[in-house]
């Protein structure tokens, strides 16, 4: 319990420095919001008056401390483009990016781990090198790339989904899910095969320690050591691995959302950053931000309960 | 361990659910040889709804007085109505004003208002209302007025409950024409996020970089629009756009490429029409070496407008050479676009006579998020390659174009589309006057500025027509611009859907659009 | 030598041969990459044009040469960055432990909590976007905390072996210690973090192309043109598949590089 609480407790530190970058970031931007929301019809005086009324006069800590405040209130400021708040503005989209991220990685855990220990177990076969090349050969695809042949395929052709047309989340979960699907395979395949690389390594190696070698020379089952034994121990590094993977899986998120239109974060932070929107990129970066440490935060937690020994390290 | 092995079954069996599902909505939904894919008939028809693709973002306020960008203006079209509304042949007709009369001296404008024309929001439309919506645009308090031409009212004013004189300091031709401004509802004050008009559609709702729905206004004054809900689909990337056009999420889709129109298949119609936008190499006439009139012809003799139409734009596209687009017939001068016929030994020539024998380098800066104008600015690199002049593409974003090109004029040449703000030739040519504060190529030129003043003071229309053509002559004998085209506005429409109007300023009409019985 | 393995072979062969084909393209090209002609337009693969043509009439071939060009030079550039910017964080943090230690790690998980893309998103809006310097510089810095990472625990690791420790006492300097002693043998390491880190410059810099906020006209990458591609699939399905292949088959070729280093490298330990 103490672990959770320190991990938490850390979990929270990152989460100010990363907002913090986050709001000091767009601050520094050289273009003026003000000037961008007023466009041709920019004078001087409605200038000021619009910068007054955006708060941007106020010192740099002062308006952080203003917006972290907002975050708790749940007021995350108005858009400046759209002059609607921003809480109302990206609150239906969340929970879709959050979606397919889930979706995405429970492809991933899903495949990747039984891939990678059959991939462990036929390690120097005969087709050991052909399965290590076209593992690779997948890593080495652009997911937006796979989303395009996939799209083409199963919408323009085949007409599996109608793309363009998401179902409401709230309405037709299932239809959208099913939407998402074709998105998250296309973000989820580089990211197996690297999965499966890792995992089938690191089984490896924990196979040529000597408390397997043991087990195994006692006249254990081959197979009952992988799985009683070695399985465990490879999986606190695959479990930190794919914790990463979500940071991966959001980014490219970003990318895929675009290819198979979908109404999540990822295109409102786009078209937010080149409309200089700041409230509105500060609230994503953080909310997607978050959701990555969470799941840094949550492997680690795993980790301890697959392997307590990992309290001891984590305590000291 | 059983316990993880049951959560790891669980995750398994979700994962299953998922892609099962997946599987029967693919045997339910897989078309028949034969019939029509679904989406286009079966769901469409009997809902009498249409979405409509747009590639614009439209991040920005609603307002009508506030929107900017010609997308969210477009859209808008279908919501607001002013007290005179443009129709599809560049006339103007009383929308929310029944009739007007102009005073002898030529200053004071009466309206008289329709008689129960009511908001969406269920309330009639007041002289209160007109005279607010009005007041709103000419305000000064913060700088120039809303809408620039305002500046010259001097008093609105409600003289009975449907009455309303609006007086002017001088007698202007074009004041009337400014009068499509919007109406909106004197005590509502959410226009940004959930505007409220008169149009024939009623806004619904917005989801950011998603869409925007509107349901047909079933109080409309007028004629009722034909469908009961048009939902507008955001989709940026031009990619995108296509596939949901193939997919059939799509119905009608306006300003698309000759490329991405060749790609739509047989489910749909095309419709051309004109973009109304005088696109052109815009050149700085204040910065080197383009403060040469030689350069600045020399340029135009350089390129070859129907080559960058038929290189970048298969064909489509009407080359004009002045600013001036075709649609707008009472003012448009057709030997114009034929002053400067492609002639590289003569560009040549008067580079060296200008003291550029062996060319220059040029950058010309164009808003990345608009295609054709990059393509354009692509095919003009190459035409000037020939005459030996090394032209270097700048891609910016539309904000830093708007601050550093349009406002900061801080560029030495451009490629955009200028449209004009209304149905005026006006709009158009009153930017090139050497004192307007949006001439944004710092164009000055006595002749022009005697031209306009003269224009502007004459009240026969027949003459000042004859003097604005006198103007476009001007600009196109300085080659104060190189001028190449009004783009094609290549509209794809779903077939089984008709009533697509063109009008002479960038709007899409969907009232007028229907299923065909 | 250390023994090559059949994956360092196939990739260096794979590679090399990407890069010969890009040294050449930087000389000759069949086509101007630039020329456009009215006639073959969207063309399908041919003798003439062996990538077939694209809406412009130019020749594919002769451009994803130039694209790849770019791309090449922008990760090339972007991982050197990372990599000597990484590598010196992590030696100085590594090396010298401490509260700069602490303090740069916690640093740099913060900035590994945005997504790499994100982060990319994030500086290219603050240096503003349409130049293939800010794409490389962005891109640049995103990698520095990876780098940071992987040659922080080898320096660490280093700075209590033996003969380090023996340089020590024979009064050789930190600076010394850390460029002589310590960084050739971080190669291991380092070498197969460089190929990871160029494939994922790669990858990353075709996912901000297609964002609009990569490399702009008239510098093509293969990024920027696999996007241009795009929007003529159905028209040129080619355009867009050949691109697509190219971006694949460079990345495949180091990623087996990088294979095969880390097998070596395993079979040496």
């Amino acid at each position: 319990m103490k672990y959770a609480a320190k991990r938490i407790a850390m979990l929270l530190v990152t989460m100010v420095i990363v907002s913090f970058l986050a709001f000091a970031a767009f601050s520094m931007i050289s273009g003026n919001a003000a000037e961008i929301m007023l466009g041709t019809q920019a004078t001087p005086e409605r200038l000021a008056a619009l910068e007054k009324e955006l708060g941007l006069d106020r010192p740099l800590l002062v308006r952080y401390g203003a917006w972290l405040a907002g975050f708790f209130t749940g007021d995350l400021g108005i858009s400046i483009s759209y002059k609607q708040p921003v809480g109302e503005l990206i609150a239906p989209k969340v929970l879709v990016t959050l979606c397919l991220s889930v979706l995405s990685f429970l492809l991933i855990a899903v495949l990747a781990i039984p891939l990678g220990v059959w991939s462990a177990r036929r390690s120097g076969g005969r087709l050991d090198g052909v399965r290590t090349a076209f593992n690779q050969l997948c890593m080495a695809v652009p997911p937006f790339f796979t989303g395009i042949l996939l799209t083409w395929l199963f919408s323009t052709t085949l007409k599996w989904f109608t793309h363009g047309r998401f179902p409401e989340l709230g309405t037709d979960f299932l239809g959208a899910l099913k939407y998402m699907l074709f998105a998250a395979v296309s973000l989820a395949i580089p990211r197996i095969a690297m999965t499966v690389r890792m995992l089938r390594s690191t089984v490896l190696e924990e196979m040529q320690k000597d408390y397997v070698r043991t087990a195994i020379s006692r006249g254990n089952d081959r197979a009952g050591v992988l799985y009683r034994h070695v399985l465990k121990n490879a999986l606190v590094p695959v479990v930190t691995f794919l914790a990463q993977t979500m940071a991966e899986i959001v980014a490219g998120g970003i990318v895929v959302e675009q290819v198979f239109a979908i109404p999540g974060l990822g295109r409102l932070l786009v078209a937010s950053i080149s409309n200089r929107d700041y409230p509105v990129v500060q609230a994503i970066v953080v909310i997607l931000a978050f959701w990555v440490v969470l799941a840094g935060t949550v492997a680690d937690l795993i980790n301890q309960r697959i392997d307590p020994r990992l309290r001891l390290g984590g305590g000291s | 361990m059983k316990k993880k092995l049951l959560a790891l079954l669980l995750l398994v069996s979700l994962l299953g659910a998922v892609l099962t599902g997946c599987g029967d909505g693919s045997t339910e939904k897989a078309p028949e040889d034969g019939q029509e894919p679904n989406g286009s008939t079966s769901v469409s028809t009997p809902a009498n709804e249409v979405t409509v693709g747009i590639a614009q973002g439209l991040d920005e306020s609603l307002d009508p007085h506030k929107a900017v960008a010609a997308g969210t203006k477009e859209v808008m079209f279908n919501v607001f109505e002013g007290l005179m509304k443009p129709t599809s042949t560049g006339d103007l007709i009383p929308a929310v004003a029944e009739k007007y009369e102009v005073s002898d001296d030529r200053m004071t404008y009466t309206f008289t208002l329709r008689e129960g024309v009511k908001f969406h929001n269920g309330d009639t439309v007041a002289a209160e209302d007109v005279v607010y919506s009005i007041e709103r645009c000419a305000d000064t308090s913060e700088g120039a007025p809303l809408v620039e031409a305002f500046s010259v009212i001097q008093k609105v004013e409600a003289t009975d409950d449907r009455t309303v004189a609006i007086t002017i300091s001088e007698p202007s031709n074009e004041f009337i024409s400014y009068m499509t401004t919007a109406i909106l509802p004197a005590d509502y004050d959410q226009q940004d996020t959930a505007p409220v008009g008169t149009g024939p559609f009623k806004f619904v709702s917005r989801a950011a970089q998603d869409n925007i729905v509107l349901e047909k206004f079933g109080e409309y004054w007028g004629t009722p629009a034909y469908l009961d809900k048009v939902t507008y689909k955001i989709i940026e990337n031009a990619d995108s756009l296509m596939m949901s056009l193939q997919s059939g999420a799509i119905d009608i889709c306006s300003h698309l490429t000759s490329t991405q129109v060749a790609q739509l298949g047989d489910d749909f119609n095309v419709e051309e029409g004109t973009m109304n936008l005088v696109q052109a190499m815009y050149l700085n006439n204040a910065e080197k070496p383009f403060d040469d009139v030689r350069v600045r012809q020399a340029l135009s003799y350089a390129i070859d407008k129907q080559g960058v139409i038929d290189l970048a734009f298969d064909g489509y596209g009407s080359p004009i050479g002045s600013s001036m687009y075709p649609a707008f017939g009472k003012y448009f001068v057709e030997e114009l676009s034929n002053y400067y016929t492609h002639d590289v030994e003569k560009a040549k020539s008067l580079l060296a006579e200008a003291g550029y024998p062996d060319g220059f380098e040029m950058t010309i800066t164009v808003p990345s998020n608009y295609q054709p104008h990059i393509d354009t600015a692509q095919v003009l690199v190459e035409q000037l390659k020939e005459v030996g002049v090394t032209a270097k593409i700048e891609l910016v974003e539309w904000g830093t174009w708007l601050s550093d090109v349009y406002a900061g004029r801080q560029f030495q040449s451009t490629v955009v589309g200028v449209d004009a703000s209304n149905m005026t030739a006006r709009a158009l040519l009153e930017r090139f006057t050497s004192t307007a504060g949006n001439n944004f190529i710092n164009y000055k030129n006595a002749d022009y500025d005697a031209l306009f003043a003269q224009a502007q003071s004459s009240y026969d229309d027949a003459e000042q027509t004859a003097l604005y053509k006198q103007m476009e002559e001007n600009l196109t004998a300085n080659a104060a611009n190189v001028y190449i085209q009004d783009l094609a506005d290549l509209v794809a429409v779903r077939k089984g859907l008709e009533g697509i109007n063109f009008y002479p300023i960038y709007v899409l009409d969907l009232s007028t659009v229907r299923y065909v019985q | 030598m250390r023994r090559m393995n059949g994956y360092l072979k196939a990739g260096l062969l794979l590679t090399g041969f990407l890069a010969a084909l890009i040294i050449l393209g930087y000389f000759w090209t069949p086509y101007d990459p630039t020329a456009m002609a009215v006639g073959p337009k969207t063309d399908a693969p041919s003798l003439a044009h062996w990538m077939g043509t694209d809406n412009f009439g130019r020749d594919i071939f002769s451009r994803v040469l130039k694209g790849a060009g770019m791309t090449f030079a922008i990760a090339l550039s972007t991982v050197a960055i990372g990599a000597v910017c990484g590598t010196a964080v992590g030696a100085l943090t590594g090396y010298f432990g401490g509260v700069v230690d602490d303090a740069l790690m916690r640093f740099n998980d913060a900035l590994t909590a945005f997504p790499s893309i994100l982060l990319a998103l994030v500086i290219i809006s603050v240096l503003g976007p349409g130049s293939k310097y800010n794409v490389v510089l962005a891109l640049g810095i995103v990698f520095i905390p990876s780098f940071a990472r992987v040659t922080r625990t080898a320096f660490a690791a280093l700075r209590e072996v033996n003969y380090v420790k023996s340089a020590r006492l024979m009064g050789a300097g930190n600076g010394r210690i850390l460029a002589v002693h310590i960084l050739p043998n971080t190669m291991q390491v380092l070498l197969p973090a460089i190929t990871i880190g160029f494939n994922n410059a790669v990858l990353a810099e075709a996912s901000m192309s297609y964002l609009g906020i990569g490399v702009t006209p008239p510098d093509a990458s293969l990024g920027y043109m696999l996007s241009e591609a795009q929007s003529m699939f159905t028209l040129a399905p080619w355009y867009a598949v050949g691109t697509g292949l190219v971006i694949i088959l460079l990345v495949f070729g180091v990623g087996l590089i990088g294979e095969g280093l880390q097998r070596r490298g395993n079979e040496v330990a």
